[in-house]
């Protein structure tokens, strides 16, 4: 029942040659929400993919609840991929329906509302909409799954500062952190550092510190930003 | 509507400062509900974790209590009120004294300071 929600071992991935994960063991073992952080091309993407099942590991194991990851851990993942995921032609009200159809756990209610609160026009195309319109409509798909699991790979990057606002709080307003587990990647440290419960650096492929955040600013008394600047420099 | 805090400390000690500064100046009346930790968390741009610990702390101290299935509350003991208060009081002023010893300002012209501050408003010194 305890099993961690994300656990790697020794995992390595290369691009034709190039280590994007080198040797990487971490896991991300309680609920709650956790920061990937790392510079452009640390490995962030490859390793929520490799979690997700998109990619597969070149060396070494990546387990999700215990189990060692396939195509079938879709089931209990929700990820938010960093392209543009969703069908241009669709508009928001068909992408809810594919995704529940796609997706059992998927809560059509839950998605509906949220679009509304958001003020998303659902019967626009998707093509057709804004830039910050469509990255609300696609975080709000992946947060109406009700999995232990949710992978948003930079949820708030290229957007202005009031989605990115909007998007946090939905973000801790769905969550049940209880009981899921979601990992955030960026490098807008600053601005998640509230938010997180549990942070991880990643640099060249390598985890460089895994640690609770109150734990960081209690025993060193330096905020998230600061301790990467250290860590990372 | 986000708080802003200094990342250096923790951020559930400065919720705490902020919602005792609440209770001191009136602005949570003794006796009305909390928001519920979600609420909070959206509110304050935090995150759920640490607005439980917040209110954890509170309840440990006593100036919060919970109520089974109903929420957090803050406590109508004016006791606990008055006490906040006071210590709240007593470190604003040690931080005033400390920024004008900083200053180079003897004790006696502290009080000096303060005594005109409090006579231009009019009011009597105790």
């Amino acid at each position: 029942m305890n099993e961690p929600f994300i656990k790697t071992g020794g995992l390595s991935k290369s691009y034709r040659g190039k280590k994007a994960l080198d040797n990487v063991t971490v896991s991300i073992d309680r609920p709650g929400i956790t920061g990937l952080i790392g510079p452009n091309g640390s490995g962030k993407s490859t390793l929520l993919k490799t979690a997700a099942g998109l990619l597969r590991p070149g060396k070494g194991s990546v387990t999700v609840l215990g189990e060692p990851v396939s195509r079938q851990v879709a089931s209990r993942v929700s990820l938010l991929a960093e392209v543009d995921s969703l069908y241009g032609y669709q508009t928001p009200e068909e992408a809810v329906t594919f995704f529940s159809r796609v997706f059992p756990d998927f809560s059509s209610e839950k998605a509906a509302s949220l679009l509304e609160k958001l003020e998303i026009d659902s019967g626009t195309e998707i093509k057709n909409l804004s830039k910050g319109s469509r990255a609300r409509v696609k975080i709000a798909l992946t947060l109406a799954r009700d999995v232990p699991l949710l992978l948003m790979d930079e949820p708030l990057s290229g957007l202005d500062p009031i989605v990115r606002e909007e998007i946090l709080g939905m973000i801790i307003s769905c969550i049940d952190i209880s009981r899921q587990a979601a990992v955030i990647s960026t490098h807008e440290v600053a601005e998640v550092e509230p938010f997180l419960d549990h942070v991880v650096f990643i640099r060249n492929g390598k985890i460089l510190l895994s640690e609770n955040v109150e734990k960081l600013r209690e025993t060193k008394g330096k905020s998230v930003v600061e301790v990467m600047r250290e860590v990372l420099s | 509507m986000a708080i802003t805090f200094d990342h250096n400390r923790p951020i559930y000690l400065q919720l705490k400062e902020k919602m005792y500064g609440d209770i001191c100046s009136g602005e949570l009346l003794p006796g009305s509900r909390l928001p519920s930790v979600r609420e909070m968390a959206v509110q304050a741009g935090v995150n759920p974790n640490t607005v439980s610990r917040t209110y954890m702390e509170m309840e440990r101290e006593g100036a919060v209590e919970s109520r089974r299935g109903q929420g957090t509350f803050v406590t109508e003991n004016s006791d606990v009120i008055t006490s906040l208060k006071k210590t709240a009081a007593e470190e604003e002023t040690r931080r005033l004294v400390n920024v004008l010893r900083q200053y180079g300002y003897k004790d006696d012209e502290i009080i000096n300071l303060l005594k005109t501050e409090i006579h231009v408003k009019g009011e009597q010194p105790e």
